[in-house]
């Protein structure tokens, strides 16, 4: 069938090696005129170098602030069937494990009361449905809610939709139950995930381990990263194996022929904190010194794991260059057990919000208040203590400034002999 | 009245009494201050569910508004 539009420079767009996201909307606007109208506004956004969408607006389902985006052409004369084209996100199931009846059943649902088209997965780890009226969205959520067993996840001022790696499910390196404690946050938290309060958004991310498949530490506002406090178990026989070329080292990420691994320039040269040797028959990790990198356990899988006495390092304050520059999250909780039912996380989080809902300006993401008031304000607000472990390089980087108050003895200071010896 | 309901009115009238038509939560707690922010929040959401307040969101932020006569038409006919 002939489309509406013609879309000669998105054709341009399928002339790539890969699949293109052009042909696939193609397809479906043989039967969804949504599509074609999407396509032309698209080409027309080409042609223009400007986008036609106006984003934002006050429709929704009752009850929720978040999960629904209002979305209208402002070229509705043009486009009359993407005039009115509103977002909803859908909140995924831990580490993204569906029944192929339910993504039946979702298809079916967005094919008869959407546009068709809908992203596996958004950038927050939810189902994103693309493209819908406004008279649709009750019936949407009605069915979601009473025959997915689904809900809409977080969007605006809110919690978003806690993500989680595959976790214990299919990772051997996992320290932590991702499912779980995704599920908790889930369930505990529904009323900052539908009913907004926030300054701005606040994202939980859950990595199993440090390699942080997730890259919580890179987006999340409240980072947990599986981690253990014991040693690396090394299997002694199997790094021979690997020296001797009978396994295949990166567990066949970099090829699966056999080879003698290099044990010295892949694996002990490449540890940043140098806290490994190799004699020749053995290898030697000194632990206190290794700061969870994860590549000696990557490089050689069946000979080194994670240690049994695990738990979660938590952070804070990651964010996307959004208003301020992009941030990694901090250490504030080297450690923590991390088991049900997370009674200290809880309290943690409780507090976090507090401070944040206090001195927070309006879209202002946890990471920037604490760039402006100071992680040390943070620390009091969350009653935890400064640690040498919450700084890169301690010896180099005075990060935390001790109060007088809270150091036994304490000190006196006088600034006006200090400035007559500087200048300021 | 009860000081519940009375709450819920200051923040009303603080809202019919600003120049902006959108607000900010932390804006919205201004009409109440004596309140902690978790209180506010839940009438602040009564309010809404009331029909009284209404949400706004670009996606990224939410914001509140006071209901105006066929708001959801308005929007869609690009009149707001």
């Amino acid at each position: 069938m002939a489309l509406k539009h013609k879309t000669p420079m998105l054709y341009e767009l399928t002339k790539g090696p890969w699949p293109s996201f052009v042909e696939d909307i193609k397809r479906l606007a043989e039967r969804k005129p949504q599509c074609d109208d999407l396509l032309g506004q698209l080409e027309l956004s080409y042609k223009d170098k400007e986008g036609h969408w106006k984003h934002g607006g006050i429709v929704g389902v009752f009850g929720y602030g978040g999960g629904v985006i209002g979305r209208y052409s402002d070229r509705p004369d043009l486009f009359p069937n993407v005039a009115h084209f509103h977002t909803m996100r859908v909140n995924q199931p831990a580490s993204k494990f569906y029944t192929t009846d339910v993504l039946r059943k979702l298809c079916d649902m967005w094919e008869e009361k959407g546009s068709g088209l809908f992203n596996l997965h958004g950038s927050t780890g939810d189902i994103i449905l693309l493209g819908t009226t406004t008279d649709q969205l009750e019936p949407i959520f009605y069915e979601l809610t009473h025959e997915l067993g689904m809900d809409l996840g977080g969007s605006g001022s809110n919690l978003r939709t806690p993500e989680g790696c595959v976790g214990r499910a299919r990772c051997e390196w996992s320290c932590l139950d991702t499912q779980d404690i995704v599920y908790e946050l889930t369930m505990t938290y529904q009323d900052e995930l539908h009913r907004p309060m926030f300054p701005y958004k606040f994202k939980f991310k859950v990595s199993g381990c440090p390699n942080d498949c997730v890259a919580a530490i890179a987006r999340a506002d409240c980072s947990i990263i599986g981690t253990w406090r014991d040693k690396i178990r090394i299997d002694q026989e199997a790094v021979r194996a690997y020296v001797g070329g009978e396994l295949v080292p990166h567990g066949g990420a970099d090829g699966s022929e056999k080879r003698p691994l290099d044990i010295q320039a892949e694996v002990i040269d490449k540890c940043p904190t140098k806290c490994m040797e190799w004699d020749g028959k053995n290898l030697k990790i000194w632990d206190e010194d290794c700061t969870r990198c994860m590549h000696c356990i990557n490089v050689m899988p069946r000979a080194l794991r994670p240690g049994e006495d695990v738990g979660a390092t938590i952070l804070v304050g990651a964010k996307a260059p959004i208003l301020e520059g992009a941030q990694l999250s901090s250490v504030v909780i080297p450690f923590m057990k991390m088991e049900p039912p997370y009674e200290e996380f809880h309290e943690f989080v409780g507090k976090m919000w507090d401070f944040w809902m206090e001195h927070g300006k309006n879209r202002e993401r946890l990471g920037e208040l604490i760039q402006r008031l100071g992680m040390r304000e943070f620390l009091k607000a969350v009653e935890l203590k400064p640690d040498p472990r919450m700084i890169n390089t301690p010896r180099y980087n005075p990060y935390i400034f001790y109060d007088p108050a809270d150091v036994p003895g304490g000190w006196s200071r006088d600034a006006k002999a200090y400035r007559e010896r500087h200048q300021p | 009245m009860s000081s519940k309901e009375e709450a819920k009115e200051c923040i009303l009238n603080w809202m019919k009494e600003q120049k902006k038509t959108k607000h900010y939560f932390n804006d919205l707690c201004k009409a109440v201050p004596e309140m902690s922010m978790r209180e506010a929040k839940k009438l602040i959401n009564e309010l809404v569910s009331e029909g009284k307040l209404r949400y706004w969101t670009s996606g990224s932020t939410t914001m509140y508004m006071l209901p105006g006569a066929d708001d959801v038409k308005k929007e869609e006919e690009g009149m707001v």
